[in-house]
C-alpha cells in the first residue's frame, strides 16, 4: 500500500481518537455523565479495530508491547515517522 | 509511563517551506506560552491537586499538550526543508543555521532560549488552575497572532487545529476550578486552606 493510503488510514484514526481525546477531557469534569461514557467506550471499540486494520498494513503504531506483533526485522524502526507523512 | 504513539494528533503539512514564519512559529516550540511549557506546567502542577478527577485532568491535558509539541516540531520541520545557509540570511534567520542547522531548538520568535521560569507552581489549586487557564488563553492569542503572520492554508489549518484545543482546556480548567472551589467551601474545608490528598 502507498504513502497515501497510509495517510487516508490514518486521518481515520485521527479522526476517531479526536473523538476520544475530547471525550476524555470531558468525562474528567463530567464522570457521571452517562452518555457521554458510553460514547467514549463506542471510540475505544471502532478505535481498537481501525489501529488492528492499520498496524496490519503499515506496521505498530506502539511499541513497549503495546502494539500488535512484530515480523522480523523489528518493524517499529521503520520509517516514515509521524513528522514525514 | 507515557507510551509513544506513532502518528500525529493532526496531520501537519505546509504548501511550501516558509523559513520566515518557522522562525516565528517555534515559539510554539520554545516560548513562554508554547507546548513545552504547557505540557510540562500541567504534568508537574498534578502532584498538589486534591483529588482525584483534577488529578487526571492534569495528567490528560499534560499529555495532550506532548502531542502538540511534537505538531508544532513537525510544522517547523516541513517549513525548514531543503532550505540553504543563503535563505537562512534571507529570512533574517542565520544565527539558527550557525548553531542548529536544520535542528530544532527551544526558543521563542525572538531567540531567546525556553526557561522553566515560564512555568509556575504553587502548589495551590486554586493558583495553580487559575494560571493554568491564563496558560491557555495565551496560548490561544498567540496562534491568532501566527494565524494572521501566515496565508499558507495548510499552515492554517494545523494551526487552527491547535488554537482549537487551547480553547476547549480552557474551558476544562474552568470547570475543574470550579469543582475545587466548591470542595474547599464545604463544610471541612476552609476556602483558602485545602488538606492535600483528602479525597472527595
Amino acid at each position: 500500500m502507498d504513502c497515501k493510503e497510509q495517510a487516508a488510514m490514518l486521518m481515520r484514526i485521527q479522526e476517531m481518537e479526536f473523538v476520544a481525546v475530547e471525550l476524555n477531557l470531558y468525562l474528567d469534569t463530567h464522570p457521571c455523565d452517562e452518555d457521554a461514557v458510553n460514547d467514549y467506550n463506542c471510540a475505544v471499540e471502532v478505535l481498537r479495530q481501525m489501529r488492528k486494520e492499520y498496524e496490519a498494513a503499515f506496521g505498530p503504531l506502539f511499541n513497549f508491547g503495546w502494539g500488535g506483533f512484530s515480523r522480523t526485522p523489528w518493524q517499529w524502526v521503520e520509517g516514515p515517522w509521524p513528522w514525514e507523512i | 509511563m507515557w507510551i509513544y504513539e506513532k502518528k500525529l494528533e493532526h496531520p501537519v503539512r505546509v504548501s511550501c517551506p516558509d523559513l520566515r514564519f518557522a522562525k516565528l512559529v517555534i515559539t510554539q516550540y520554545g516560548g513562554p506560552d508554547g507546548e513545552l511549557s504547557a505540557s510540562l506546567r500541567y504534568l508537574n502542577q498534578r502532584y498538589s491537586m486534591p483529588f482525584d478527577k483534577a488529578k487526571a485532568l492534569l495528567t490528560d491535558i499534560g499529555t495532550e499538550e506532548l502531542a502538540h509539541m511534537e505538531m508544532i516540531a513537525a510544522l517547523v520541520h516541513k517549513l525548514v526543508d531543503g532550505a540553504c545557509c543563503e535563505d537562512f540570511r534571507a529570512a533574517g534567520w542565520d544565527g539558527q543555521f550557525v548553531q542548529h542547522d536544520h535542528g530544532l531548538f527551544w526558543t521563542d520568535a525572538n531567540g531567546v532560549p525556553w526557561s522553566a521560569k515560564y512555568i509556575a507552581c504553587l502548589g495551590d489549586p486554586i493558583t495553580d488552575l487559575t494560571e493554568d487557564m491564563a496558560a491557555e488563553q495565551k496560548a490561544r492569542t498567540t496562534y491568532e497572532h501566527l494565524i494572521a503572520c501566515t496565508d499558507d492554508e495548510c499552515v492554517k489549518d494545523t494551526l487552527r487545529f491547535l488554537w482549537e484545543r487551547e480553547v476547549v482546556h480552557f474551558q476544562r480548567f474552568g470547570e475543574m476550578l470550579n469543582d475545587v472551589q466548591e470542595w474547599m467551601n464545604g463544610s471541612t474545608h476552609m476556602w483558602m486552606g485545602h488538606r492535600p490528598e483528602e479525597k472527595e
